[in-house]
């Protein structure tokens, strides 16, 4: 029995339900990308008939940290980086949440790196969203992991001497087991991977290209993009890693030539999820840890059979 | 020497099993009937080096390490080689025979392997020996072991000389023995045991007078450290979730939490880092599990951000502390009492806690059921701080201490029923962090709860926790989260102290201390007492909110006050000055940071120096400061 009204409350949802009655104070930039992501995430809840109060949104430092406010659910706006361990834990006391994690790039790739890294080795039943915008949106525009080599900002004066991180193939060799790509400028497609991605049981990572018309004017994410999908020209096999791995090694690269490739990039359907494989190993109770504290039989035992005693 | 007690130490390298053996010995002395109490001392290497464990054992209570020690079992090398690569770990020169001796008591007894020392190597310990009056016995214990197949079961051959030579019975040890082997190593064991027993016994007419003290207990013994209290005071509080990351001496209370929670229906994480550690336990305690991480000085540094997101967001957050010898990685394996400025003041703004730190085993268990509640009951981190010294110490506790119930309660969440009726704004959500009301603390929703929808968030918020910049807002929010301090204060007044004071109330001359230095200090001055001083001290373990009107009781009278501490810049005292700016010139410090604890007679001769007026210079390791005799 579930001690928690909300979840599997089977009433129907629209995106409506995610919508704050009262008016956030407003931090996005008209015609910023992020909206695009607020509005795909609520379309997929609604899509999967997910009760807002059954979901935990855990974000990042930055504009795209903001999304919280903007999405009506319970919510984590945490510290810049760090949404991934806050997520994953919540989900490992109660795993009938529905929890989604979400933050920039530079909240992702940059100082939340080695987090994201084993989060997705570990394959957390959980969803990761990028907001890729290819620089520092709230610290105004300084270059971010993913800035193309020679992007210049007030912090890069000469040009960034660096070659991009490439998410995707990050995340494969990491280990995710859901991996895509999705822009903006595609609300359609976005929002299917989104819903695909919440569904997914294991670590599914979407990045998600977002313009950001204030400091990345000649961003790649303006240009129209391809659904890899759709194109006869990619036709690859989605479940394998070989195939997923080179079709990420060809269009990672072909974004900063103005080519945008979008689509799922691998799924990896039968791996155990980290609570499964823990669960497997009695390391982790089948039933969410949180019921315990709700179970009025519960005898709580404790134990020191392992201390030596004497008389 | 006195003869009613026994500071035996086994000395010898990392990987000789001084620990194993020192810890069986201590369960064989409990079991006797003795009070006991180890002290580790070890380098951060895995092979080689210099390791000893002193254990203690007395009819009466034991609270510290006591003064140098009376029996010497000096085992093995304090290197090792690695045969196959020639590689030589640690200093060949370093024999746990000589490294010792200098604080081996006058009578005392020396057990040494002639196996492995060569002549050369005892020199002309002989004429030592007749100056300070210890007794020689020189045994093979190499030989006997080889014996029966291993040269590693030199230390039981050494318990068995050590059993023999004080005339105690095999039988607690033999049972031991029995209880953690089995088969052929356990066959092995037992017979290198008493044949060393035997050997000793045929071999030597024993010298000296000093026999295993006598006594009963009258009910049930547990042997634990500081780090078993806290683990077992977090499960009796209902903790299911830990995270970590190793790092000595934290590892201790990692380790024993991650043995019992998952056998107990809980997840336990080793994680990637501290910062995800804290981040870990900030997020399982949001969904509705009782949580605890911790580290050391360096992880815990990691984690400052993590604590002032707790703060800021009312996350209950129960963290562990354990300090070594800083800065930076400093002496990894030694003990050291300098992290509490840091401690207290981790994190970025206004930002408060609740800090204990347990003087010994019983606090250990005790402050962490406290912070626990504290910190549910009032959502905000609660940390335990405490010290190498007391993550290796054992010591015995009645069982029934333990008696007590357990408490699963999550503190102040709401029920999804009681959740309809609070406030919530015109969209909805509950206002979680509203700041009217009777309460400064309002009652937590979980994720999943009808009617509790909420935005948790580092940055400044309205009531239900959108980010907010507006000024009164801000005010309002701010002195609500101040305030909870002053809740605590008051909660915690209520309960009975855990500061303690010892000695006569009206004497002029006080001691003050905190955390693990309590024992030593009140054995110092139940000795000084005995010797004709008037003394008192007071131990401090509640270290935020410090019970202050305690503390100026205490030091109403006094004329002279000596803060003891294991650090170099007086921490505790800079904090009490700070709380009580007119005691400038009556407190002064006495401060060793050399890596190793208090002994008594360190406190001891501190004081005589301090009380004789006449200044001077203390001759040990450790440091008065202001200089004795300079009041200015
Ligand atoms: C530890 C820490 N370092 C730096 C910052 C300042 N900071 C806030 S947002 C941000 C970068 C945001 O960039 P990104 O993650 O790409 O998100 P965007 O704003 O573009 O959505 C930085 C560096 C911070 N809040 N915390
Ligand atoms: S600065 Fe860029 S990322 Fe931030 S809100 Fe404006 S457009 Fe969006």
């Amino acid at each position: 029995m579930n001690q928690f009204d909300a979840i599997d409350s089977g009433e129907e949802v629209t995106s409506d339900d995610y919508t704050p009655e009262i008016e956030p104070q407003a931090t996005w930039c008209p015609g910023c990308g992020d909206y695009s992501v607020l509005k795909a995430l609520k379309g997929a809840m609604s899509d999967l008939g997910r009760d807002p109060e059954e979901v935990l949104l855990v974000t990042g430092i930055g504009c795209s940290g903001k999304l919280n406010s903007y999405f009506d659910s319970y919510g984590f706006h945490a510290i810049h980086g760090r949404t991934l361990p806050l997520g994953r834990a919540a989900k490992m006391v109660n795993e009938d949440l529905e929890v989604v994690a979400a933050g920039g790039d530079g909240d992702g790739y940059g100082i939340g790196g080695n987090h994201f890294t084993h989060t997705a080795r570990e394959n957390h039943d959980m969803t990761y969203i990028v907001f890729n915008n290819e620089v520092f949106g709230l610290t105004k525009g300084q270059s971010s992991p993913t800035s193309p080599k020679g992007h210049k900002s007030k912090t890069q004066l000469r040009g960034v001497a660096k070659d991009p991180v490439r998410p995707m193939s990050l995340a494969l060799s990491a280990g995710a087991s859901f991996i895509a790509r999705t822009a903006a400028t595609n609300p359609k497609q976005a929002q299917e991977i989104l819903v695909e991605a919440i569904e997914h049981d294991g670590f599914a990572h979407v990045d998600f290209l977002t313009q950001c018309p204030t400091w990345n004017k000649d961003g790649a994410q303006y240009v129209p993009y391809i659904d890899v999908q759709e194109s006869d020209e990619y036709d690859f096999d989605v479940t394998d890693r070989r195939e997923a791995a080179e079709m990420m090694h060809e269009t990672e690269q072909a974004l900063y030539d103005g080519k945008v490739l979008t689509g799922r990039y691998y799924v990896e359907k039968d791996r155990r999820t980290y609570q499964e494989e823990k669960q497997a190993r009695d390391e982790m109770p089948e039933s969410p840890v949180v019921g315990q504290y709700f179970d009025e039989e519960k005898e709580w035992e404790r134990s020191y059979d392992r201390l030596d005693r004497h008389t | 020497m006195t003869q009613d007690e026994l500071i035996w130490r086994i000395a010898g390298g990392s990987g000789d099993g001084i620990d194993s053996t020192s810890q069986n010995f201590t369960k064989a002395l409990m079991r006797y009937g003795l009070h006991v109490y180890t002290h580790r001392h070890y380098p951060s290497r895995i092979r080689g080096g210099h390791t000893y464990v002193e254990v203690r054992a007395s009819e009466e209570p034991v609270t510290s390490r006591g003064d140098g020690f009376n029996v010497l079992l000096a085992l093995g090398d304090s290197f090792a080689r690695n045969p196959s690569e020639g590689a030589v770990y640690g200093d060949e020169k370093t024999k746990p025979l000589f490294e010792n001796l200098d604080e081996l008591n006058e009578g005392g007894l020396i057990i040494y392997d002639t196996g492995v020392l060569e002549d050369e190597d005892v020199g002309d310990l002989e004429t030592q020996a007749r100056e300070n009056d210890w007794h020689l016995y020189p045994i093979d214990l190499r030989a006997i072991a080889r014996e029966h197949g291993r040269d590693v079961m030199r230390n039981t051959a050494g318990v068995g000389a050590t059993a023999a030579l004080l005339d105690m019975p095999l039988d607690p040890i033999q049972e031991l023995m029995s209880e953690a082997m089995g088969g052929d190593i356990l066959d092995a064991n037992l017979a290198v045991l008493s044949d060393a027993y035997e050997h000793t016994n045929a071999e030597f007419e024993a010298t000296h007078d000093l026999r295993i003290p006598k006594h009963d207990h009258d009910e049930e013994q547990v042997l634990l450290s500081a780090s078993h209290g806290i683990s077992y005071g977090a499960i009796d509080e209902g903790c299911r979730f830990v995270s970590g990351y190793p790092m000595t001496p934290w590892t201790d209370v990692f380790t024993i939490l991650k043995r019992e929670i998952e056998d107990l229906g809980g997840v336990a994480e080793q994680v990637e880092d501290e910062i995800a550690a804290s981040m870990m336990a900030i997020g399982a305690s949001h969904a509705g599990a009782k949580a605890l991480t911790g580290s050391s000085g360096g992880g815990f540094s990691l984690m400052s951000e993590s604590i002032g997101l707790a703060e800021m967001t009312e996350t209950p957050l129960v963290m562990v502390e354990a300090q070594r010898a800083g800065p930076s990685t400093g002496m990894p394996t030694k003990t050291e009492q300098s992290d509490l400025e840091f401690v207290l003041s981790t994190s970025q703004g206004d930002s408060s806690r609740v800090v204990f730190a347990p003087g010994n085993v019983r606090e250990s268990y005790e402050q962490t059921r406290l912070a626990f509640e504290l910190a549910y009951k009032y959502q905000l981190p609660a940390i335990v701080l405490y010290d190498d010294m007391l993550t290796g110490e054992f010591r015995n506790l009645p069982r029934s201490f333990f008696d007590r119930e357990a408490n699963p309660d999550l503190g102040s969440v709401a029920t999804e029923a009681e959740l309809e009726d609070l406030p919530h704004d015109v969209g909805g959500r509950y206002e979680r962090f509203r700041t009217e009301g009777d309460t400064d603390v309002n009652p937590r929703s979980l994720p999943g709860m009808r009617n509790g929808r909420f935005l948790a968030t580092g940055n400044e918020h309205w009531p239900d926790g959108q980010i907010a910049e507006d000024t009164a807002n801000r005010i309002k929010q701010m002195n609500r989260r101040v305030s909870k301090v002053e809740v605590v204060r008051d909660a915690l007044a209520e309960q009975a102290s855990p500061d303690t004071v010892v000695g006569d109330e009206d004497a002029d001359f006080a001691l003050l201390t905190w955390g693990s230095q309590k024992g030593v200090v009140e054995e110092a001055v139940r000795r000084l007492t005995e010797s004709g001083h008037s003394i008192k001290a007071l131990s401090v373990s509640q270290m935020a909110p410090l019970r202050t009107e305690e503390i100026a009781d205490f030091l109403a009278g006094v004329e002279e006050a000596l803060v003891v501490e294991m650090n170099a810049t007086g921490q505790f005292k800079g904090l009490l000055q700070k709380e009580f700016g007119d005691y400038g010139d009556v407190l002064s410090s006495l401060l060793k940071y050399n890596g190793d604890p208090f002994e008594p007679a360190e406190i001891i001769e501190a004081v005589e120096i301090k009380q004789s007026g006449e200044g001077g210079d203390t001759s040990s390791e450790t440091t008065l400061r202001p200089p004795a005799g300079d009041r200015s």
